[in-house]
């Protein structure tokens, strides 16, 4: 199960190492990263895998909550089937 | 591989152009509390809801945040308690309703459908007391939603019961001038109602249908008028392949949450409503998407063609995007639930009759249309009759949800609130139509050949 992080927000120092942190710690593997800054503001998406996550969905889904608050970012965790679903036929 | 820029546009349709899961409805089958007790059968009813959808709220909430988009609503349509109540000889369905809505609070949905009868071809006490039920009913409750099928292709319509619907749609209103009539909000007439429509205020489960299926009902009017603004001036063709393209994803996403929620409740997957309901948001009408396809104003002529072809595309591309299909399925028209419409209203370019004209091509029917409070019975009765032939001929479902807002007239408007919106009180025709509402008796069913 695979599924995607979306990071959104004004950029600063440790994001990426902040959110990276927290998915090592839960034993989430990163897959795929990218990011793109546009007047200060960061756009990042990652595709982790959490069949190995040591915590269920929703629970990871709050600890980034929690995380996007520390950070005063957005951050979202999707499982991958919404945009499957909707971009393949 | 999903592409980055497939994740970026699905969560800008979400984030920005308002594409939701527009409700979750869980159809209950209350044949099995039938009793000729009436408290006997309220606390049969009151268990069998509690305990079938104790779970409905928290499920779809999960399922919800497991994808990232919004499920606004979560509901109950149940038999129409015409059926269930009739053993009981009651000549109030009162108290029934009113544990409906204690029921609905502590399950936490915000609406529950049923509290309804089937007369298309005759009246029996049941539905008699069901339908003297509905003023004092709605009065009394906050999310009881009734409605009352008077007509079908196959049957006809039934004249004595639209007469009699004036006067009741008239005592709700009157019953509710505290809160500007809101209880006929919660009433729909229907001709062919749909027995698995997951929208309300006119969702029932109707019989020959699984003991308990979960229905689904998706919308996204920012995301079509959104598209279109990428094909701005360009043929009917490029609109058209645009309108599926969209409807396609939208719907895919219904599909998607509809089988998790039901898999994980346990309960049958029942239909996917193909539809696009608006909310009173800016970004979210279906008035902005005629707009967007070249209406000056939701009202001007040429606004029955644009939501015909709305209406139609959104179906093309929803069907194959869905597993099964049924309810409503179209776009909706709720005058107070769409501020584009709202504000077509209030500048005299939509009319009653030019929403008429829009009913015949589209979902569902008079929808939240406020008119004054000192319009006759006869002619509520009028306007309910004229919507239902217009479904009777045509094989379609149509409907009638209109407020007599109790002493109020044209050039004022009503504060519903929420997600009913609000109103300018349109005019009405001044004529009488007294004398055919008088007449009362059966229309028979129409001819299906010489179609002209």
């Amino acid at each position: 199960m695979r599924g995607i992080i979306t990071v959104i927000g004004k950029d600063k120092v440790g994001i990426i190492g902040k959110i990276c942190i927290l998915l090592s710690d839960n034993n989430v593997n990163i897959l795929d990263i990218s990011q793109t800054i546009l007047q200060e503001y960061l756009n990042m998406l990652m595709i982790v895998d959490l069949s190995t996550s040591k915590v269920e969905f929703n629970e990871l889904s709050e600890k980034l909550e929690q995380c996007a608050k520390e950070l005063n970012m957005e951050i979202k965790l999707q499982h991958e089937d919404i945009f499957d679903c909707m971009h393949r036929v | 591989m999903i592409s980055h820029l497939e994740i970026l546009e699905t969560n800008k349709m979400i984030r920005e152009e308002n594409l939701d899961i527009r409700t979750v409805t869980m159809g209950i089958d209350l044949l099995d509390t039938i009793s000729d007790d009436m408290d006997k059968l309220c606390t049969k009813i009151y268990d069998k809801i509690a305990l079938s959808a104790e779970n409905l709220v928290k499920v779809a909430d999960d399922t919800a945040s497991k994808y990232g988009i919004p499920i606004v609503n979560k509901r109950i349509a149940i038999t129409p308690i015409a059926l269930v109540a009739g053993a009981t000889k009651a000549s109030s369905y009162v108290p029934i309703a009113k544990m409906l809505d204690k029921v609905s609070e502590q399950i936490g949905v915000n609406f529950i459908g049923g509290f309804s009868a089937l007369v298309d071809k005759g009246y029996n006490e049941s539905a008699r007391a069901l339908i003297n039920s509905i003023p004092e009913a709605l009065s009394e409750t906050e999310r009881v939603c009734a409605s009352v099928n008077v007509g079908s292709t196959r049957t006809g319509i039934n004249m004595d019961v639209v007469k009699v619907l004036g006067n009741t749609i008239k005592e709700t209103s009157k019953l509710t001038a505290d809160r500007d009539s809101i209880g006929s909000a919660k009433f729909v007439v229907f001709c062919n109602a749909a027995d698995d429509n997951p929208f309300m205020a006119g969702a029932f489960h109707g019989v020959g249908q699984n003991d308990v299926a979960l229905h689904v009902g998706v919308s996204g009017p920012g995301v079509v008028k959104k598209a279109l603004e990428q094909v701005k001036g360009q043929s009917f063709e490029a609109m058209c392949e645009c309108i599926k393209r969209t409807s396609f994803k939208m719907t895919r996403a219904g599909q998607l949450v509809a089988a998790e929620v039901a898999n994980t409740l346990g309960v049958p997957f029942g239909i996917i409503d193909l539809s696009l309901a608006p909310t009173p948001a800016i970004g979210d009408s279906i008035a902005e998407i005629i707009e967007e396809m070249g209406i000056e104003v939701t009202g001007a002529p040429g606004t029955t063609l644009a939501v015909a072809v709305l209406n139609d595309c959104v179906k093309k591309g929803g069907v194959m995007a869905a597993s099964r299909v049924g309810g409503l399925s179209g776009a909706f028209i709720p005058v107070s639930e769409d501020h584009a419409m709202i504000k077509a209203a209030e500048i005299g370019a939509l009319t009653l009759e030019k929403l008429e004209a829009m009913s015949c091509v589209c979902s569902v029917g008079l929808d939240m249309v406020a008119i004054p409070g000192d319009t006759t019975a006869s002619t509520i009765s009028g306007i309910i009759a004229d919507e239902m032939v217009i479904g009777m001929i045509n094989g379609k479902t149509t409907a009638v949800r209109i407020i007599p807002v109790h002493g109020k007239g044209v050039g004022e408007s009503v504060e519903f609130g929420g997600l009913l919106g609000r109103a300018p009180i349109m005019a009405v025709n001044k004529y009488s139509c007294e004398g055919i509402i008088s007449r009362g008796g059966r229309i028979p069913a129409p001819i299906h050949s010489f179609k002209n």
